[in-house]
Parts: C-alpha cells; sequence; structure tokens
C-alpha cells in the first residue's frame, strides 16, 4: 500500500512537471471550449438552442481521451524508452501496483480536467440534460479504451514513433469522433466510420447522458464497451517491457 | 558475518543464452560468494550483461541453470526482487525525477530501506536535490543508480559497468561505496571490460569470452598462474630487437607496438643489462615488469587466444534431415 501510494504520487508529480502534457490535457480543450462557444463558425446538431450544450460532452470526451491515451501514450511510451520500466521490473513494486499507479494518477487528473470543464461550461450558460449519472460510468469505459490504446502504443512502439502517432491518433479521432463536429455534418462514410471509432462512441453516449433530446445511443454503449475490453486486453498481450 | 562455508549467493551452472541462432554465452559455470565482489570482466559483446540480466530475471537461460540466493530468478522473482539491487548500464529513472524524489520512491518499495538522505550524502549527490535527471551529467547518474541499487539493504547488488565514461573522481567514489559493501556481507556481482577496475575491486575475477569462462580465481591467482619465465617492458615501439637481444643474450620480441617480451628469467643482472642498453640509446622506460604480469597481460593474452581458435563465431548449423 505504502508503494502503491508513493508510486501514484510520484506519476502525479511527474506529470504536472511535464508542461506539454498539461497543455494537451487541460489547456486545449478548455480553449475549445471557450472559443467554439463564443465563435459562431462551427456547426451545430438542429434543434440544440445553445452552442455550449452540445460542445461540453463533446469536450469532456476529449479530455478523456487526452489524458487516457495521449499524455499516458507518450509518457509511458519514454519511460520504457528511458528503461524506467525494466528497473521497476528488478523491484518489489511488480507490474500490477505499477498498472494501478497509472490508472490512479490519470483518475486523478481527469477529475480535475471534467471539473474545470464544467465550471467553465456553467460559466458559458451550459444547461445539463439528459441522466447526467450516467456519464460516470461513460467516462470509465472511455478511460480502459483510450488507456488501453495509449498503452498498446506505449509498449509496442518506440518512443518517438508513439509521440507522433499519439499525436496524429488525437487530431483524427478528434475530427471524426464528433466531439466538436456533428456526425449530422459529415458525409455519410465519414459519421459511419466516426461511429465506430472511441471517440465517436463516447461523444455519442456522453451526448445522450447530458443533453436532454439527443439520440439514444445504444449502440454506442455497446461500440464503447467492446473498445473497453478490447484495447487493454491487446495491451496485456503485447506489451513489451523493454 | 559471513562464515567461509556459507552457500554461494550467486551460481551459475552450464549456463547458455541464444538469440536466434546467434550464441551469446555458451555453457558458462561460475558462483560468486556473500561478502566478495566478483567482477565478470571481458571485451564489449563478451555475454556479460546477457549474463547478469538471466540472473535478475529479465531473461530465460536456453539451456543450464542459475540462482541467486537459492532462488530462480524467473519462477522466485516476486521472492527474488525484494533482495537484490540492479543497476542498469543506462537509464532507469524518468527523466523529470530529482535525485531524492528517486530514492524516497524506491525507498517505498522495501521493507526496511536505507535512509534516502544517507544514501544521497553517501554518493555525493546531496547538492543535487534540485536538478532532474535529465539535467545531471553521466556521473552523476550513475552515482544516483548505484544508491537506488542499494536502498533496500539488498544481499546481492548487480552492478552492470558501474563506472563506465565516467570521470576520475566519480570513479573513484563508486568504487570505494562498492568496496564498502564486503564489509555488509553484500555479494556484489560486476560487470566491467575496464581491467584496471577488476584488479583494483574485484575479490574474484571471471574473465570471459565469446560467452565461455576463460579464466576464473582471484586477481593475484590470475596473475601468478600465467606468470611466464620472461621480462616484460614498455619502450618506444619500432626499437631494433635484434641488436638488444644480441647484446643481452636472449630473444626480444614487441609483443605489441610499445610493449617488448625478452624471453629470459628475471635475474637482476638481465634486468640491469636490459636498462644499459636503453640507457644507451636514450631512450625512456615506460614500465618494467619481471615475472610478475599484470592481469592485462593475462586477460589480453587469453582474449587472443580465444580469438585465435574461434576463426569465426560459428552459430548453430542446424542439420535438416530430409526423409
Amino acid at each position: 500500500m505504502k508503494a502503491l501510494l508513493a508510486q501514484t504520487r510520484s506519476e502525479l508529480m511527474l506529470s504536472l512537471r511535464n508542461g506539454e502534457q498539461l497543455l494537451v490535457n487541460i489547456a486545449i480543450p478548455l480553449l475549445l471550449l471557450v472559443f467554439f462557444s463564443a465563435v459562431k463558425v462551427l456547426p451545430i446538431p438542429t434543434g440544440v438552442d445553445k452552442r455550449v450544450d452540445f460542445l461540453a460532452p463533446g469536450i469532456i470526451a476529449l479530455a478523456v481521451m487526452s489524458n487516457a491515451m495521449v499524455a499516458l501514450a507518450i509518457g509511458t511510451g519514454f519511460e520504457r524508452h528511458y528503461k524506467v520500466l525494466k528497473r521497476l521490473g528488478a523491484t518489489p513494486l511488480g507490474r500490477g501496483r505499477w498498472v494501478l499507479a497509472k490508472i490512479g494518477m490519470v483518475k486523478i487528473l481527469l477529475v480535475v480536467q471534467i471539473a474545470l470543464i464544467v465550471v467553465a461550461a456553467l460559466a458559458l450558460g451550459w444547461n445539463p440534460g439528459g441522466t447526467p449519472w450516467l456519464a460516470i460510468p461513460a467516462v470509465v469505459l472511455g478511460v480502459f479504451a483510450f488507456g488501453g490504446i495509449g498503452l498498446l502504443m506505449a509498449g509496442t512502439l518506440r518512443g518517438t514513433v508513439t509521440l507522433a502517432l499519439a499525436n496524429g491518433l488525437y487530431l483524427l479521432l478528434l475530427l471524426l469522433g464528433g466531439m466538436i463536429i456533428p456526425f449530422s455534418e459529415m458525409p455519410g462514410f465519414l459519421g459511419t466510420i466516426g461511429k465506430v471509432l472511441p471517440s465517436g462512441a463516447l461523444s455519442q453516449v456522453l451526448q445522450s447522458c447530458l443533453r436532454s433530446g439527443a439520440d439514444s445511443a445504444g449502440s454506442a454503449w455497446i461500440v464503447l464497451a467492446i473498445w473497453a475490453a478490447l484495447a487493454p486486453l491487446a495491451a496485456v498481450k503485447f506489451f513489451r517491457w523493454e | 558475518m559471513v562464515s567461509p562455508e556459507s552457500p554461494p549467493a550467486i551460481e551459475v551452472n552450464n549456463l547458455t543464452i541464444r538469440y536466434g541462432d546467434r550464441i551469446a554465452v555458451n555453457g558458462l559455470s561460475f558462483t560468486a560468494m556473500p561478502g566478495k565482489i566478483t567482477a565478470l570482466l571481458g571485451p564489449n559483446g563478451a555475454g556479460k550483461t546477457s549474463t547478469v540480466e538471466t540472473l535478475e530475471g529479465y531473461r530465460r537461460p536456453t539451456a543450464g541453470s542459475v540462482r541467486v540466493l537459492g532462488l530462480d530468478p524467473v519462477a522466485d522473482h516476486r521472492q527474488l526482487v525484494a533482495r537484490i539491487g540492479v543497476m542498469l548500464q543506462s537509464g532507469g529513472v524518468a527523466t523529470g525525477m530529482r535525485p531524492g524524489e528517486a530514492l524516497r520512491l524506491f525507498a517505498s518499495y522495501y521493507v526496511d530501506p536505507v535512509d534516502p538522505d544517507e544514501l544521497l550524502e553517501l554518493v555525493g549527490l546531496a547538492d543535487h536535490r534540485s536538478s532532474t535527471w535529465r539535467s545531471m551529467s553521466g556521473g552523476e547518474q550513475q552515482r544516483l543508480s548505484l544508491a537506488l541499487a542499494l536502498v533496500g539493504r539488498p544481499d546481492v547488488a548487480f552492478l552492470d559497468e558501474p563506472t563506465a565514461g565516467i570521470d576520475p573522481a566519480g570513479r573513484q567514489l563508486i568504487r570505494r561505496v562498492i568496496a564498502d559493501l564486503r564489509g555488509r556481507g553484500v555479494a556484489v556481482l560486476l560487470t566491467t571490460h575496464d581491467l584496471e577496475e577488476a584488479e583494483k575491486l574485484a575479490d574474484h575475477v571471471v574473465i570471459i569470452d565469446h560467452g565461455v569462462v576463460l579464466a576464473d580465481g582471484t586477481p593475484t591467482e590470475l596473475m601468478r598462474a600465467s606468470q611466464g619465465d620472461d621480462v616484460r617492458f614498455g619502450a618506444p615501439s619500432g626499437l631494433d630487437v635484434s641488436s638488444l637481444g644480441a647484446r643481452i643474450g636472449a630473444v626480444v620480441t614487441e609483443a605489441s607496438p610499445g610493449e617488448y617480451v625478452v624471453a629470459s628469467a628475471a635475474t637482476p643482472s638481465m634486468v640491469a643489462a636490459i636498462t644499459a642498453w636503453l640507457a644507451e640509446m636514450d631512450l625512456p622506460l615506460a614500465d618494467l615488469r619481471a615475472g610478475r604480469q599484470r592481469l592485462e597481460d593475462v586477460f589480453l593474452r587469453l582474449t587472443a587466444d580465444a580469438d585465435a581458435k574461434t576463426p569465426e563465431p560459428t552459430p548453430s548449423r542446424r542439420r535438416r534431415s530430409r526423409r
């Protein structure tokens, strides 16, 4: 227990010390939320009163993705590159507690991040509807799905490749995931692709939890659950510690 | 205290490690005792790191067996890691970490750790509290790695090239810390390609090359065993060895540039004759070793012999039987 707490604290401290990681995690989602709520450039689905009502759930999904996937992949990828993971393998910490500490770090950062987004969105006049408590299991599933993808990249690719791929994937999943651009505005086939992506599934599920009048998201829950099960399994199977 | 009968801390028995068709370690056997510093000495690519990483549980032997404190490093990994300390050849610490933070974190993994501040003092990093790993010099990183290997009070310490590429002052400090581990009964296994390091630090030297043991013993034993009837000296290269040989009445050869071997017993008159000839020619004498060789001579001769015997590191040739 002492080791797990110390490891989690250490992971948190290293994340906070890492400026560019904080930028990806906190500043970019907040900036997108404020900017696109205020500037009327992006389309919003028909029947939505305020832009922020559509944007807030999508930005929460984006925060989950940037934290659990991008930041985790880059951080872990470089730790693997610098043999941090190899060295930990020769200590009594063990892999189980190492993974728990990583997950703990992601969850703590995410709570802070989502709180900031919610506060900013409320200040912009957000009026959440739907069944907000369902957003909690949705976010947890999202952490598993994106965390699994992040660790899969970090555990199989070189550090620099992980860095490039995580950022590329971030942009792709952001654009196609219905997070800030509604599926209704995409050509049919792109929308179909987007809806089977983990980002698309999570943003649909969060829209249905947090916005009254949103489409029900039965199939999106299933897609999200499949990602949340398969991605960590693949990470466990293919992860290489050195 | 360690009694002479205590069992070996490390036992390597016929260890073979293969990477695909390449044999990295080929039937290696040796032991390391508690309270002793054992040096695994060999040129780069001799199989040192592969051997140590097998003992640390990072890889499985292809054949043969290893035991550390009586445990199997892979099967009993959980029990073993609590009792060993590891210093990798490089890296091992998150780049944004400060020395005190790293030590306190590692201390939390163990039941009865050494006080982190005490260790920082010991390895001379007490003044580097605010620098992160990425801003530390190579020598500082090595010293922190050593401290991290020792924070859990290990019974066995594996140190992979602990002083490679660092400045003389740092090297001295690391050697002093390692030498002090003897008194606490720690079995130290260090790898090095630096002969001086093995000669100065080790109680027991295992010379390996191409994955096999070439020699095994205390530094003194190794030097005595290969002591020949010759005198060796260093002087400018390209001397006229036949003229010197005629003068002193013995065959003189230039073993390597600037290193001469006189095939004669090291009698005082022989030594006097050699130095007299050099004096006449007004040549400087770098060093002169009568009888007793340095470990370097032993090492170079052994590894040269091994190279001569294995013209090509032949990978296993698999016979395909056709039916």
